[in-house]
């Protein structure tokens, strides 16, 4: 039999619905109808209950007041409003994915350890909070200690003039005098220094396969440039500034210099980020596993130190497993964030509740919402995969 | 049949599943005018949005059950609906679920310290019944901190609840004054209050009412106080969906039936002497005379069950908000022939 008629007898035998190229095109179709119908339902659905759909009282005035974040007052719009909620969510999501895989990375190898103490203590560490639910970490963390803590009257303080009350952290802070104008290009220069090196240590590397100097180097003109610039310009162009309780009139206490945490964004900041660090020092845990034993032994009988082998031979091999979960984890951290509503942190969740209350547009409110985490997480995804490429074995 | 063949057919049958879903109207939606009071009298229960943790308003008593000032408006809907006060279905909402859970037609009617509003009337597409309570945003500070007006406080930090008129009111009343502060807004009004109790506010805002039942349930009430400033104008009282004008009815002339009733002396313990009255007045709220229950859609002696099973405004509110409930003097909640506000519209 010829090949052509096999092909023709079989296309006689296979009937549309088990051809592949034709289920191809028809499920594509199936989801296009079902996308249209599902969207005009919810629409028609929308239009009976008399409701109409704009986004036009994004420009009206709020006239409510927040509090958290970038200036607000009462007379700015709801789209700033939403803004402020944007912004307060990504100061969160930001700092906190940082200092969860610091935290999570710590966690993570020392529960490897061999010191029986070290192991134990990161084990207890992670099993208790990763077995108890974020939201009542929060409450407790919030209403059980933060809000716990002294009044401004009577605030802790430790040295360094940190203040610790139930107003929140009052931290020192530097900020720039007048001379600050004529230092900055000394720290420009010093960047741009720094970078230089970089480029001609990575060239080095790629032409003879070892560098040509110790990366220490590279933070030589960091430090020494501004140092410098320090010393020509007469004055600090640097002030670092103290927080100091001070009192107003009536007898209102108030923190005054420095910068300031809010109770509120301490909790959920520390909140997210011992949550998120436990899921990160499991993930971490099983990276560092997942490298074949044998590798540790052949660095050892080779002479390197245990700290030489972790960065060296381990971490480069397990950071390619550890990476895809931890992008679930920043997700999880940017998400759960929107927990805040409960302990009145004014993030994107919460600003926006406050603003569906107050213009009724509930539909167009939970879509904006839904709009700027899908952003937010998307844009994670992709640095993180982006990260994720530049990490995989690279082959000559 | 050959099991290859199942994976198209699986495939096939849950698009099927869906579309069918998504074309199948929201349920339980009112196809007609006036579909809402029939749609309660076929699921025989009348579902009520309401509070579930503000003392004397709304609130879960000890054995479980939903008991209050506005709870009990619920239940004499119900009475009125099917003569029987057990047939409420209630649905504990926070500030900031209530509307949206009316707008979706899940609930009845909501009856939870709503503050009725030009914005919520129309953006919201809500209709007020009648006010059932007239109050004012009040502000509540420590007795030490030697707060006395608003003026005083400046830089204060003041807690709040979200979704709320009191966010609205509040800024406005400090921007009026020229005043800076701080505001916290907490999605529960027990969270509000905690915050407020642990000292994390200066002051706590809400409805004066609010605030009342809130100090009432405090440690120690006597070291906080409710300043004497009148921030905003709060009616507060039942509402439905827009544009279902019969239901709505209902809902209004069962709040002012109870008020007329305070006003021509029946109450629960007097209204099977009352159906003899000659009082034409008594007659007609009691269904003795007249056709006003049919006129609304439910049974003529509508009231003599809401009367029997909850009682009047004045047996209501001092059942809940008098010296034996949370205490709030009846001030502007009097009936207006008594110096007060609440004043029923003819019953004829």
């Amino acid at each position: 039999m010829s090949r052509g008629a096999t092909m023709a007898e079989r296309r006689r035998v296979v009937p549309f619905w088990r051809d592949e190229r034709v289920l191809k095109v028809l499920t594509q179709i199936g989801f296009v109808v079902l996308v249209l119908v599902v969207g005009s339902g919810m629409l028609s659905n929308y239009r009976k209950r008399g409701l109409t759909f704009s986004f036009g009282f994004l420009d009206e005035e709020a006239s409510f007041n927040l509090a958290e974040g970038i200036p607000f007052s009462p007379t700015d719009s709801y789209a700033r409003a939403f803004l402020v909620g944007v912004v307060n969510t990504a100061r969160v999501a930001g700092l906190g994915i940082i200092l969860a895989t610091l935290v999570g990375l710590v966690t993570g190898i020392a529960r490897l350890s061999d010191n029986w103490l070290i192991s134990k203590i990161a084990s207890v560490y992670i099993e208790i909070i990763r077995n108890t639910p974020l939201l009542v970490q929060l409450f407790f963390l919030y209403f059980a200690v933060i809000i716990q803590l002294p009044a401004l009257r009577e605030a802790i303080m430790l040295p360094g003039n940190i203040f610790l009350s139930n107003r929140g952290v009052a931290l020192p802070w530097p900020r720039p005098t007048a001379l600050f104008g004529p230092w900055w290009p000394f720290l420009v220069v010093a960047l741009i220094g720094a970078v230089i090196l970089l480029i001609i240590r990575g060239r080095g590397v790629q032409r003879t396969g070892r560098p040509s100097f110790n990366l220490l180097w590279v933070g030589v003109p960091l430090i020494v440039i501004p140092v410098l610039g320090w010393l020509l310009i007469p004055g600090n162009p640097l002030l670092l500034d103290l927080p100091e309780i001070v009192s107003k009139s009536g007898g209102v206490l108030k923190v005054e210099g420095g910068t300031k945490l809010s109770p509120e964004y301490t909790a959920l900041l520390f909140g997210l980020v011992v949550y998120t660090g436990a899921f990160i020092a499991e993930v971490v845990r099983a990276g560092i596993l997942a490298v074949p034993r044998g590798q540790t032994e052949a660095a050892r009988a080779q002479g390197f130190t245990n700290g030489q082998i972790l960065r060296l031979i381990i971490m480069p091999q397990a950071l390619r497993v550890i990476i895809p979960p931890l992008i679930s984890q920043y997700l999880n951290l940017t998400k759960n964030s929107s927990l805040a509503i409960g302990i009145a942190f004014l993030d994107l969740y919460a600003v926006s509740t406050t603003m569906l209350n107050q213009s009724g547009r509930v539909v167009e409110v939970f879509l904006m919402i839904m709009a700027s985490y899908l952003t937010m997480s998307l844009t994670i995804s992709l640095i993180m995969n982006i990260v994720n490429r530049r990490i995989q074995i690279v082959e000559r | 049949m050959k099991p290859r063949a199942l994976l198209p057919l699986t495939v096939l049958t849950i698009f099927a599943l869906l579309i069918v879903a998504a074309c199948a109207p929201a349920a339980e939606e009112p196809t007609a005018p006036g579909g809402r009071l029939q749609l309660i009298k076929d699921r025989g229960m009348v579902i009520c949005g309401c509070n579930a943790e503000l003392i004397g308003f709304g609130y879960i008593n000890p054995d479980g059950e939903f008991e209050g000032f506005d709870v009990d408006f619920c239940k004499a809907i119900a009475a009125a609906v099917f003569s029987d006060a057990t047939k409420v279905e209630f649905r504990p909402l926070t500030a900031a679920e209530r509307l949206p859970a009316l707008q979706t037609g899940e609930i009845d009617v909501l009856i939870r310290n709503t503050t009725w509003t030009l914005t919520r009337d129309t953006a919201n597409e809500l209709d007020w019944a009648a006010v059932s309570f007239y109050d004012g945003q009040g502000m509540m500070v420590r007795t030490d901190s030697g707060y006395k007006t608003l003026e005083d406080m400046e830089g204060a930090t003041v807690c709040c609840t979200t979704g709320t008129t009191t966010e609205m009111n509040l800024a406005d009343a400090f921007r009026m004054r020229g005043v800076e502060y701080t505001p916290l807004l907490f999605e529960s009004t027990q969270d509000t209050n905690t915050a407020y109790e642990e000292g994390r506010c200066d002051g706590e805002t809400s409805d004066k009412s609010q605030l009342a039942a809130l100090r009432s349930a405090m440690a120690n009430p006597e070291d906080h106080i409710i300043l004497d400033v009148t921030m905003s104008k709060e009616p507060l009282g039942p509402l439905t969906a827009h544009g279902d004008n019969q239901w709505n009815d209902v809902v209004r002339w069962v709040v002012w039936g109870m008020m007329e009733a305070e006003e021509s002396g029946v109450n629960s313990q007097n209204v099977d002497a009352m159906l003899a009255s000659d009082n034409p007045t008594i007659k007609r709220l009691l269904g003795v005379e007249g056709e006003m229950g049919t006129s609304l859609g439910i049974s003529d002696d509508f009231m003599v069950y809401v009367l029997k099973q909850v009682g009047n405004y004045q047996e209501v509110y001092m059942r809940h908000l008098g010296p034996e409930g949370i205490d709030i003097p009846r001030g502007p909640n009097e009936l207006w022939n008594n110096g007060g506000l609440l004043y029923p519209m003819a019953w004829r």
